[in-house]
């Protein structure tokens, strides 16, 4: 009568998905707020998210701007500059490496100052050679930044190490800051969606006790009882994961245009980027796993206290 | 069928319903419940369905003893007997056919069986065509069997009936008690707890008296029925 086979299984389910996606078509008004609030505590993410990575994209060309420059000393011997800059070229983190000779410094400086005339009364050559080291990109963070100047800082032939364009490390520094202030966020968004799927399925449950006691009085097993539930959990969190991914879609589309303006006033080329299709299915996936999570917790907490009784 | 051996069951909050049971219900029979409200007949319906454990003695239900059933097994046990209530306790936002189709549901019968099955029950108990009316259409009679009829759908072995006629008049609850009998016929066990003492005379059928947690005086059925036995 009740063999376990692939026709049963998905009778069963097909049966408790049924009845569920009923049950939240005729309360339409409830159903919306609840997705609402859920949609909305994923949407805050998913948009800081999007925000964050945005920044990252339209300030990408200032990782070129950061830069150390290692003052050497004035004796130092033109073999021993080409040794250091081989050495710094090798190490860790380094993207490109130039020596600024003493001379081409000067013919530089002759250029551009216009003090031409008030060098040539010098009789030797006062600007140092310089070893100019630009971090790779993919390490131009603070701490990277600094392990390099302490590198640079501690060869004997070196005056002085500059660091251009840190103001640059602290905007990166301040994105990533940012970027574990949006985990937090998520973290805590997740466990208000959690919260609101499990008050809403637990109102159910108290709302359809008089069915789980006659279910469960002629033989419904817990599981049976247990699955429109889940069901009605998991919709939930789908379907606020998907009105999350419009929310913040409509959101940048509503301001690409204003961005557009902004960008090419700048002479930038910046367009803003909408959720990439993983960032949508990760959304959806985490909405879904929540509200299963949070009518999985529900259930687990108020079924096992309905049993049936008798007058 | 059903078999109590000094059974006592205490609640929770300490009221001791029944302190030593013992009786007998053989497969086939149709027996009686009777007794003053609170003399245990609702305790004894709850054990005889494993809504109750007992805390004391043995009872053996359908070849099951009920103390030892892990709880894992107690949905299977259930579905192997039919409950009717006083209230009837239909599901009122639901269709006389989904209601009774319920136990069918939650054992994974097929949909074309189900179909099948309800329509065979309902007719059983004379509310064939009612299927798509709510119950709250139907008069107190017919949800009354419709209660029946979700009761026995399943055709389990053994029926139980909590005061089964206790809102209806006479008339309806002799119906009630031909519709009893009429399963009965075809082989149900039947055991019934009810106030009402006439109906109890007039159908001859053995009478179990519960008294203060006892079931003490266990009537014979009268000759004649015996014999027919």
């Amino acid at each position: 009568m009740s063999g376990f086979g692939l026709a049963t299984w998905s009778s069963r389910h097909g049966h408790a998905l049924l009845s569920s996606m009923g049950r939240l078509a005729r309360h339409p008004l409830a159903t919306t707020l609840t997705v609402l609030v859920m949609a909305l505590a994923l949407a805050l993410p998913l948009g800081l998210d999007l925000l964050v990575s945005n920044v990252r994209a339209a300030t990408g060309d200032f990782s070129g701007a950061i830069g150390l420059s290692a003052y050497l000393h004035l004796e130092v011997a033109e073999e021993r500059i080409q040794q250091l800059a081989r050495s710094a070229r090798q190490h860790a983190g380094v993207g490109r490496v130039e020596i600024i000779s003493a001379a081409a410094a000067l013919e530089q400086f002759r250029k551009d100052s216009g003090f031409g005339a008030a060098l040539d009364a010098l009789t030797g050559n006062p600007l140092p050679p310089v070893i100019s080291v630009t971090p790779s990109a993919a390490a131009s963070s603070p701490a990277e930044v600094e392990t390099l100047r302490r590198y640079l800082a501690a060869w004997p032939e070196v005056e002085s190490v500059q660091v251009d364009g840190d103001w640059v490390v602290r905007f990166n520094a301040i994105l990533d800051e940012l970027r574990e202030l949006l985990l937090l966020a998520a973290i805590l968004l997740g466990a208000g969606v959690v919260a609101v799927v499990g008050n809403t399925i637990r109102l159910e449950i108290d709302n359809r006790r008089a069915e789980i006691e006659v279910t469960k009085l002629v033989g419904g097993t817990n599981a049976f009882v247990r699955r429109p539930f889940l069901y009605a959990g998991t919709l939930y969190g789908l379907v606020a994961g998907l009105v999350a991914w419009l929310i913040v879609l409509l959101a940048t589309l509503s301001l690409q245009p204003a961005t557009s303006r902004l960008a090419q006033a700048y002479g930038s080329h910046f367009v803003l980027n909408a959720p990439e299709p993983r960032e949508a299915a990760l959304v959806l996936a985490l909405g879904t796993l929540l509200g299963w999570l949070g009518a999985w917790l529900a259930a687990a907490r108020h079924l096992a206290q309905i049993e049936p009784g008798f007058t | 069928m059903i078999s109590f051996e000094r059974v006592a069951k205490r609640y929770p909050n300490g009221r001791e319903a029944l302190s030593a049971v013992t009786l007998q219900v053989a497969p086939g029979e149709m027996v009686f419940l009777t007794g003053r409200s609170g003399a245990g007949k609702s305790t004894v319906l709850k054990l005889i369905a494993l809504l109750e454990r007992p805390t004391r003695g043995q009872l053996i239900v359908n070849g099951e003893n009920t103390a030892k059933l892990p709880a894992r097994r107690i949905p299977a046990f259930r579905r192997r007997v039919g409950v009717v209530f006083q209230e009837h306790r239909l599901l009122t936002d639901r269709p006389v056919f989904d209601n009774v189709a319920l136990p069918l549901i939650v054992a994974d019968v097929s949909m074309r069986e189900i179909g099948k099955r309800v329509r065979a029950a309902l007719d059983q108990v004379g509310l064939l065509g009612k299927e798509r009316l709510l119950p709250l259409e139907l008069s107190v009679g017919e949800q009354q069997r419709v209660g029946i009829a979700r009761a026995v759908v399943s055709r389990p072995p053994i029926l139980i009936a909590d005061e089964p006629t206790g809102n209806l008049d006479h008339q309806l609850a002799n119906e009630m008690m031909n519709l009893f009998r009429r399963l009965n016929e075809v082989g149900v066990t039947i055991v019934v707890a009810t106030h009402d003492l006439l109906l109890v005379r007039e159908s001859g059928l053995r009478e179990i008296v519960l008294a203060d947690g006892v079931a003490g005086a266990t009537q014979p059925p009268l000759p004649s029925m015996q014999a027919e036995r």
